[in-house]
């Protein structure tokens, strides 16, 4: 079982306040992505979770029992570190037995679940291998193992993939939500990288300076962003927010309007914007125009529509996907 | 073709400074190996013969000369034992943060600036001395008789002299290994339920065999030639209790005015350090890799 609740967690560094209070509710099996900019307090409240870091105020249950003053390993919880934290001097083999080895458990028990685990991240032949002989992908499954082998009630990662290059990102990204669907186990995984947040979670949590902005499913957010800042946060490229007249005839302080929402044409359509730069992707085409009375705008199309710097086009935005927010940046609803 | 000039280049500019320490090595040692087959003696400066084996006999024959070698070899062994236990222990401390660190840390290390001799000095008139040192006074207090460290112990007093200057080596060294300890790899094992000792165990010592290492093999070629605080604490009495290799050499020299007996103690002690250099890169060197 893995159930977590944060009760108006709070912790202070020094003078800085770096997350002010935070209430929040994971379920058991979830996939939960903390998401949010350099900064936003992510991993400061992954490791407070972790109980690597003391809480300056408020209360952490997990499963129901308050462990807000437990040391990290009677938590019963498993992490995955940005570095990967191997044991450097030990065998791979023994790297991922140093759990069960704590807990003294006997040594053919120890055996059997290392074999296990490794038959599970395909690290069999590699157990006798030093760290250091290893690449950073397999690197990765050695710290996955090692958590996997202690069948803690939630997995924690601290941003694990951003050490590896994009390729093996993409393919430990499945792996990682392959691993979940296997075990059931609750996971959070923080990261600033908001395509592993869509692609990964079941619930998302938006954070910015410490404070929850919205938390919802992937297409939640990606289709009722509750401000501006998870509206610009999710999606990719950015929502286009626009001020002035245009915000005003729609009843609104800023309206805003994704890239892949704007219809672009060659001879007519509501707006005219001229081409600074296009970026061709293949199967997409990412347009930044300068748009007439409207300013800087991205426009998002399919991979067969050429453009150069200079061609003008027109573009018309799909009305019923537009956001409206008002003075303070909140969304207003239809 | 750049590489290659450059490579000979390279040589040709190296070429002085090699020769200059070969040179450097080799006239010490050729002469050394010379006058240890010469009869010489300062006295009789005059009758310079060949001796054949006879220094290296005389040497070998002294009563004092395997007392010297295990002498040798137990300051060596006690110094290096007390600084790296020593060593490991305060460089877990200092690596706590406490208040006033830096000046603790210069306080820590200090010993290292002081003088072999003065600190031997220091240690026998005002430490160790039966009259007016600081034990004697402790011991007083404790009703107890105060020891007369130099006549009772006198080669454990030198271990515990030499062992408190290499001390802050050791723990310097060891101190900055430490430091380089990854973080994340300390919460990992935390995480993992390591206990303090276990972590200690699994995780740090591991870590500081590299240290350890430099550490030993730094400190025996020093320890080697202990000869200082020999000379001003004990002057290797009572009868031969503490003298090592080096300052048994010391006395055939200068005390005994025979060069060509000292020259074959001293082919004897670089036959015997190498020896040594031999067996502690086999047990330790591997850790530099």
């Amino acid at each position: 079982m893995g159930s977590i609740t944060l009760r108006q967690v709070s912790k202070v560094f020094g003078e800085a306040k770096v997350i002010p209070s935070i209430d929040l509710e994971i379920n058991d099996g979830e996939f939960v992505v903390f998401v949010g900019p350099s900064g936003c307090g992510k991993s400061t409240l992954l490791r407070l979770i972790a109980g690597l870091e003391d809480v300056s105020g408020g209360q952490i249950l997990i499963d129901g029992k308050d462990v807000t003053q437990a040391a990290p390993a009677q938590r019963g919880l498993a992490m995955v570190f940005q570095s990967y934290a191997l044991y450097p001097h030990m065998s791979v083999r023994k790297n991922i037995a140093f759990p069960l080895k704590m807990a003294k458990m006997d040594q053919a028990a120890i055996d059997r679940k290392v074999e296990a685990a490794a038959k599970v991240l395909n690290l069999t032949d590699y157990l006798e291998r030093r760290p250091s002989q290893l690449s950073g992908g397999q690197r990765q499954r050695v710290a996955i193992g090692r958590a996997i082998v202690r069948e803690p009630s939630a997995f924690l990662f601290d941003e694990p993939l951003s050490n590896l290059d994009a390729a093996l990102r993409g393919t430990m990204r499945l792996e990682i939500s392959d691993l979940h669907h296997q075990l059931k186990t609750t996971m959070i995984y923080v990261t600033h990288d908001q395509v592993e947040a869509m692609t990964m979670a079941d619930k998302i949590v938006v954070l910015n300076r410490g404070n929850i902005e919205q938390v919802g499913s992937p297409l939640e957010l990606y289709k009722t962003p509750r401000n501006l800042f998870v509206a610009g946060f999710i999606g990719s490229p950015r929502m286009n927010f626009i001020d002035g007249a245009y915000a005003q005839s729609k009843n609104a302080k800023t309206a805003g309007i994704r890239p892949e929402h704007l219809l672009l044409s060659r001879d007519n359509g509501t707006w005219r914007g001229t081409v600074k730069v296009a970026e061709h992707l293949g199967a997409d085409t990412f347009l930044h125009l300068d748009v007439d009375g409207i300013g800087q705008v991205t426009a998002r199309c399919d991979g067969e529509f050429r453009a150069h710097h200079g061609d003008v086009v027109y573009l018309t935005p799909d009305e019923s996907k537009l956001h409206r927010f008002d003075d303070k940046g909140m969304a207003l609803q239809a | 073709m750049a590489t290659h000039n450059t490579k000979t280049l390279a040589r040709l500019m190296m070429a002085p400074s090699v020769l200059l320490l070969l040179v450097w090595m080799i006239v010490p040692l050729a002469m050394t190996l010379w006058f240890s087959f010469q009869n010489y003696n300062l006295l009789s400066p005059a009758n310079v013969n060949f001796a054949g084996f006879l220094n290296y006999e005389f040497f070998y024959t002294d009563p004092a000369f395997f007392q010297s070698i295990w002498n040798t070899l137990v300051i060596v062994c006690g110094v290096l034992f007390i600084t790296v236990v020593g060593g490991i222990a305060i460089a877990l401390l200092l690596d706590q943060p406490i208040f006033g660190q830096g000046i603790v840390r210069i306080l820590v290390i200090s010993p290292f600036f002081v003088m072999p001799p003065v600190a031997a000095l220091i240690w026998k008139n005002m430490i160790m001395h039966p009259g007016y040192g600081v034990f004697a006074d402790i011991a007083n207090l404790l009703g107890q008789q105060p020891i007369d460290w130099f006549a009772q112990y006198p080669l454990f007093s030198i271990v515990i002299i030499v062992a408190w200057q290499w001390l802050p080596f050791a723990t310097l060294i060891l101190l900055t290994a430490l430091q380089s300890l990854d973080g994340e790899q300390k919460e990992a094992a935390e995480m993992d339920g390591a206990n303090f000792f276990n972590r200690f165990i699994y995780l740090v010592l591991p870590h500081l065999a590299r240290a350890v290492t430099v550490v030993i093999l730094i400190q025996t070629i020093f320890l080697l030639g202990v000869y200082a605080e020999i000379l001003v604490t004990t002057n290797g009495g009572p009868g031969y209790a503490s003298t090592n290799l080096a300052f048994l050499i010391y006395r055939t020299a200068l005390l005994g005015y025979d060069v060509g007996g000292a020259s074959a103690g001293g082919i004897i002690a670089v036959v015997l350090a190498n020896i040594i250099a031999i067996f502690l890169m086999r047990a330790v060197g591997r850790n530099l890799d």
